[in-house]
């Protein structure tokens, strides 16, 4: 099968509210900024595909509107995922791998401006025996921050030092929402403090795949796709061991990541404690640069922030900095789900 | 730069949920003060039950009685209660594993403050005083010092007298709605009593209501265009069944009504006319009432209708 290669990618600058915007017209800069950047036109994209979720918006079928930023008619190819646009991006790589299309469009947006996002995403957890207590986010991350503690795996010191971290690599990215020195600040549900946990924002991203000869013609040097995989885990929590995670070890495993040693690794993990069980599962060395970006500690636009761990990836490719990278991408609490992908540059090969 | 339009936005829904045989005796033994596991073909109980092996995908039911005390396998402090969390004061969250369990239940303990908190410690559920069968029927958990049973699992028929079969679960999100800035501009357009749409800078057609983007071509549309206030009917529907809430007779007519000046028809009630009588071509103009953004339907003008050709673009 053809290879497939990320060869544009843009992102927003994400603020904590875009009140004067809607989300098409938050969306429109992004999608025009990638396709500059390749030269294509809408019209000649063979696939679009989009993540975000209606629960953030508080509407029905809320992409519909968005579809209005990619010139959806006359017809496209089109569809959409009420994920993070990391799965909008397996997708269309499996639509491009399978031979239905050439190139493809993926976007991502969220504005968690207009609701309260710890609340919001309490919808997405067990409808019988959990989200009738409304476990937000924050206090459902904390408990697998406690779980980690109990076990001696890392400490608060430990977890504030990641804080630090991220938010200082943030500051040489023009588009994160938090950078700089931080205050590790007061317990949010203890053992995290506000400093754990991601900046709650409004922001949007786009990446263009192509395959094979097309990717090359696009971009002089394409992030390929060398492998992606996504696993789930039971959704009991009280059934998981929170300070291990498996499916992404398992996703890592299977998209290639532990055939040669990566040099970057970009990780969706919005609270500290979350790092620690992905860097574990997934075997990063101190060698590894993780995060370099700032991660989702520096910028958490809901639904795109996985997408633009795999851009974020990507664009070091194009840029030479980074030769084979792992991207992850998560979904549900606690790291339910996990995508990851094993991109190259060509070089790498040679 | 005008004003940034908001409104409040609240989505409520009670959630219908029926329940299978397992989530049934779960719930309706919550209801009865007894808390119901499965054991799967491993051998481990899971508490909450379900009805498939989380492992094997195996499908299970055989149902046993579990204990009301237990251990906690992990906390975290909540010094700030949210809305509908199941309690007020700070508490803290915490995965319960109560005896004759293998997996641990999510719910709420009552404790003082987070030095009383530690994993390892003992607890026991205290009961609602009013139970219906769900999980809120367990108010929280709270510290036990006493005595625990011998944790063995004793097997349960899972059968009681008026079992619950289903569950209403409310849900209530409040947000605060940003039209955007072509949206704005339409509503504040629309306080005077005057309709703008926009038009966009490669195809020239003129969108209304407009939502800042053209779906042809994928641009911004800039130019803001006054349209209106007459237009032509371009097709319509008679209804004839009176909604809820609806303040409208019926039979009404629906239509879509394309402005002078407008590529795109917008969608009316037709007034002022019997509703055998409206046609396709119709020139219409909107009717105001006091105090509404909106026009409240729109009327005949007395013109001539329109050509065919005039609007077969917009249908």
């Amino acid at each position: 099968m053809r290879d497939v290669a990320i060869v544009a990618f843009a992102q927003t600058d994400h603020r904590r509210r875009t009140d004067e915007l809607s989300e098409v017209e938050m969306l429109m800069p992004v999608l025009h900024q990638v396709l500059d950047a390749t030269g294509l036109k809408a019209s000649s994209i063979g696939f679009t595909c989009s993540g975000s979720t209606d629960y953030l918006a508080g509407r029905a079928f809320s992409f519909t509107m968005a579809l209005d930023g990619v010139g959806a008619h006359p017809p496209i190819s089109e569809s959409h995922v009420e994920m993070d646009g990391a799965w909008a991006l397996y997708e269309a790589w499996v639509k491009i791998r399978t031979g239905a299309a050439d190139t493809a469009l993926v976007y991502a947006y969220g504005k968690s401006s207009p609701g309260e996002v710890r609340d919001v995403l309490t919808r997405q957890l067990d409808p019988y025996y959990v989200a009738p207590l409304w476990p937000d986010s924050v206090a459902l991350a904390a408990l697998q921050a406690q779980a980690l503690i109990d076990k001696g795996v890392t400490g608060e010191p430990e977890l504030a030092g990641i804080a630090a971290r991220s938010r200082t690599a943030a500051t040489a990215n023009p588009h994160a929402q938090l950078t700089g020195t931080v205050p590790a600040g007061d317990y949010l549900v203890q053992p995290l403090r506000t400093g754990d946990c991601p900046p709650i924002g409004d922001g949007a991203a786009a990446v263009i795949l192509a395959a094979g000869d097309t990717a090359r013609a696009l971009c002089s040097r394409p992030a390929w796709i060398r492998g992606i995989d996504h696993r789930i885990e039971a959704h009991s929590l009280g059934v998981r061991d929170l300070t291990d995670s498996p499916s992404a070890r398992l996703a890592a495993e299977r998209a290639g990541a532990f055939e040669r040693p990566v040099d970057t690794a970009e990780l969706h993990a919005p609270f500290t404690s979350q790092e620690v069980v992905l860097r574990r599962a997934l075997g990063l060395g101190d060698d590894v640069v993780v995060n370099p970006s700032g991660g989702a500690l520096a910028a958490n636009p809901v639904m795109a922030t996985g997408l633009i761990r795999l851009g974020e990836a990507a664009a070091r490719i194009h840029r030479g900095e980074s030769d084979r990278a792992l991207a992850h991408a998560t979904s549900g609490p606690c790291l339910q789900q996990n995508l990851v992908a094993v991109l190259e540059g060509e070089s790498a090969h040679v | 730069m005008p004003e940034v339009l908001s409104a409040p936005l609240v989505v409520e829904f009670p959630f219908t949920r029926s329940l299978g045989p397992v989530q049934s005796a779960f719930l309706t033994g919550l209801r009865e003060r007894t808390v119901l596991g499965v054991r799967t073909g491993r051998g481990k109980v899971l508490v909450p039950p379900v009805e498939y092996d989380p492992v094997t995908a195996e499908e299970i039911g055989e149902l046993v009685e579990v204990a009301a005390t237990g251990t906690v396998t992990t906390w975290a402090w909540n010094p700030e209660p949210r809305r509908d969390q199941p309690l007020g004061t700070p508490f803290a969250w915490v995965l319960v594993r109560l005896d004759g369990a293998d997996t641990a239940l999510l719910h709420v303990l009552d404790a003082p403050g987070p030095e009383a908190v530690r994993t390892g410690m003992r607890v026991r559920i205290r009961w609602a005083p009013e139970r219906t069968g769900a999980i809120t029927d367990i108010a929280c958990f709270e510290p036990y010092d006493g005595v625990s049973g011998t944790g063995r699992p004793t097997p349960h028929s899972g059968e009681f007298a008026d079992p619950v079969t289903g569950i209403v679960a409310p849900a209530r999100l409040d947000y605060t709605y940003f039209p955007g800035r072509a949206q704005s501009a339409y509503l504040e357009a629309l306080a005077g009593q005057r309709v703008v749409g926009e038009r966009c800078p490669a195809c020239r057609k003129v969108y209304v209501p407009p939502r800042g983007a053209c779906p042809t071509c994928g641009v911004a549309t800039d130019e803001r265009v006054e349209v209106g206030p007459r237009g032509t009917v371009t097709t319509f529907c008679i209804v004839n069944i009176k909604a809820k809430n609806a303040a409208i007779d019926v039979p009404y007519v629906y239509a879509h009504v394309a402005l002078d000046g407008a590529d795109l028809a917008l969608h009316a009630r037709i007034g002022g006319i019997p509703y055998d009588q409206v046609r396709m071509g119709l020139r219409v103009e909107p009717v105001w009432t006091p105090g509404s953004r909106h026009p409240d339907h729109y009327r005949p003008t007395g013109e001539p209708d329109a050509d065919y050709d005039a609007y077969k673009e917009l249908l």
